[in-house]
């Protein structure tokens, strides 16, 4: 029976479930985001962080921590989290978390070839890479100057490998180049994991495909934002765009043409939801579009736990959870820079 | 005409100068299918021993109401087992919903035991309505307790992740679980009604 089934799901993916049930059970209520809040240093934040979920995971740390240690040590724990749900899984659920890790090896990847590019050491470059997106090969990857060597050397061997074929126009690594790599990419990456979803079928298939239209959709708009005065061009950027999602055909060929913001407004006018995410920003200034952006996507992962006998769990466990990380980097930074007024934009989760 | 359709059907007489019609049908099975051949297979039908029925609905009585709890038990169990790992407080109240599944096994043994008693062999059994009846009440009871047992399992699944979020729900779905248990009894109540009905003798 498909994923979404109620009858079978339980025989190979009941246990995870209720697993990442319990995880998600110790995200931070807005009770601890409250205290959090009221802390005077990162002492103080460290501690209230020991009475969480957390625990006492930075109890060796020695005394004037700092902001970067806490987010690495928070991180490290959801990787370990991630890591043992995923030993556990079987297929499809185990295919399934292997997607969700391949946007991480992306973003690994365009770090190193941006280093290399500007002559970093490769082992300090791949310290500071996500624990999530490690892949073998990433060591040798100074050696290749061409899309096609990289592809061809390097990452033939890796998940990433079929998304590569859009790539091989391209001549050097430039720095503007490097971000359309990223990008093509990620588009590939997207369409690749909605067809996915769509063959698991059942209540995975409508949560996780409504979940990554949006996500195509603000990647779009963000291209459109980004790339608002670049030297790219409007087919190079229309390339760009997923083919998935709400915005996809009318929209995208609206969004290629837009120059300034007020035309990117315009060209999403017809599309509710966008123009209501634009329209606050508009309203509010202290807001940001990425900010009113992920408040959006919190809010779909949050529905997604409504439903039970799906895999759409396991993608809302783990964005939830960096949307956490990234909460309490605000609060800690906020908090070691003594900037109190704003310390309450964080984005409530539960 | 049976012939003229084959064609090249072979037809030979059997023992009383009849001709078999078997043979006639040998090279093409669907013609068995045609309204001619009806009685023949009525007469198989027919000649299928009530003691055949009777068996069989009890193998079915007890056999699904087993698959149904078994069902249940897994779906309850494998979900109570991860969620009391962040929970473990869950762990004794949420084995109600495990006791509720193994209820319809129990049904199950206790109608199939019911139905043993009335299998009393004769050499030329008078009635095949005690055949048909036993029959029928086995899968009534099977066919109930198995969807019972499914929905009870389901149910009893969000009732220990629920209760591992926010210990209120616990009563409150235990109580969707109790509606659902009832379809059980209602095949076992029936089943009984059936089943006293029906005698070899």
């Amino acid at each position: 029976m498909a994923p979404g089934g109620m009858a079978a799901f339980n025989v190979d993916d009941g246990y995870l479930e209720a697993i990442v049930r319990g995880y998600r059970a110790g995200i931070l209520s807005s009770t601890d985001y409250a205290n959090l809040c009221q802390c005077e240093n990162l002492e103080d934040l460290r501690m209230h962080l020991s009475s969480t979920d957390y625990g006492n995971l930075m109890q060796n740390e020695p005394a004037p921590i700092a902001t970067a240690t806490i987010a690495e040590y928070c991180t490290r724990k959801v990787v370990d989290e991630f890591r043992a749900i995923r030993t556990q899984a079987i297929k499809p659920l185990s295919m399934f978390l292997d997607y969700l890790t391949y946007p991480y090896m992306i973003d690994n990847l365009v770090l190193l070839i941006t280093g290399t590019l500007h002559n970093r050491d490769i082992s300090e470059l791949v310290d500071k890479c996500h624990p999530l997106g490690l892949f073998d090969s990433m060591a040798s990857l100074c050696i290749a100057s061409t899309p096609e060597e990289l592809y061809r050397e390097i990452l033939v061997d890796t998940p990433l490998a079929p998304y590569f074929q859009e790539l091989v126009s391209l001549d050097d690594l430039t720095d503007l180049n490097i971000e359309i790599i990223r990008n093509t990419l990620y588009k590939a990456y997207l369409e690749d994991f909605h067809r996915f979803c769509g063959t698991l079928g059942g209540a995975t298939r409508e949560i996780m495909q409504q979940i990554l239209e949006f996500e195509a959709d603000r990647r779009a708009i963000n291209i459109t934002m980004n790339s608002i005065g670049t030297e790219i061009t409007r087919d190079q950027r229309s390339t760009l765009f997923p083919s998935i999602g709400a915005l996809a055909g009318e929209g995208h060929v609206r969004l290629a043409r837009a120059d300034e913001v007020a035309s990117v407004r315009s060209a999403v006018d017809g599309y509710g939801l966008y123009r209501s995410l634009l329209q606050v920003v508009e309203d509010n200034p202290e807001k940001n579009l990425e900010d009113a952006f992920f408040e959006h996507e919190v809010k779909l992962c949050r529905l997604a736990f409504e439903q039970q006998f799906h895999y759409g769990v396991f993608y809302a466990f783990l964005r939830l959870k960096e949307q956490e990380i990234r909460n309490i980097v605000w609060i800690a930074e906020c908090i070691s820079q003594n900037q109190k007024l704003r310390i309450s934009n964080y984005i409530p989760i539960f | 005409w049976g012939i003229f359709i084959t064609g090249r059907g072979s037809h030979h007489k059997s023992n009383n100068g009849r001709v078999n019609m078997a043979s006639v049908f040998d090279s093409c099975w669907f013609l068995w299918f045609l309204p001619v051949c009806y009685e023949q297979w009525w007469a198989l039908f027919a000649s299928i021993s009530p003691y055949a029925w009777a068996t069989t609905g009890i193998a079915l009585a007890i056999g699904l109401s087993v698959l149904g709890a078994a069902w249940g038990i897994f779906i309850t169990g494998s979900s109570l087992v991860g969620a009391a790992i962040k929970a473990p407080r869950i762990q004794s109240k949420n084995l109600i919903s495990v006791i509720f599944c193994e209820a319809v096994a129990i049904y199950g043994v206790i109608i199939a035991i019911i139905m043993q008693t009335k299998l009393v062999y004769e050499s030329s059994p008078s009635s095949s309505f005690a055949g048909y009846g036993l029959f029928a009440a086995g899968l009534v009871v099977g066919l109930s307790n198995l969807f019972c047992g499914i929905c009870v399992g389901i149910t009893g699944s969000a009732c220990a992740l629920s209760d591992a979020q926010n210990p209120t729900l616990f009563v409150k779905i235990l109580i969707i679980e109790i509606f659902g248990s009832a379809f059980g009894l209602f095949g076992v109540i029936v089943g009984i009604i059936m089943v006293g009905k029906c005698s070899f003798e």
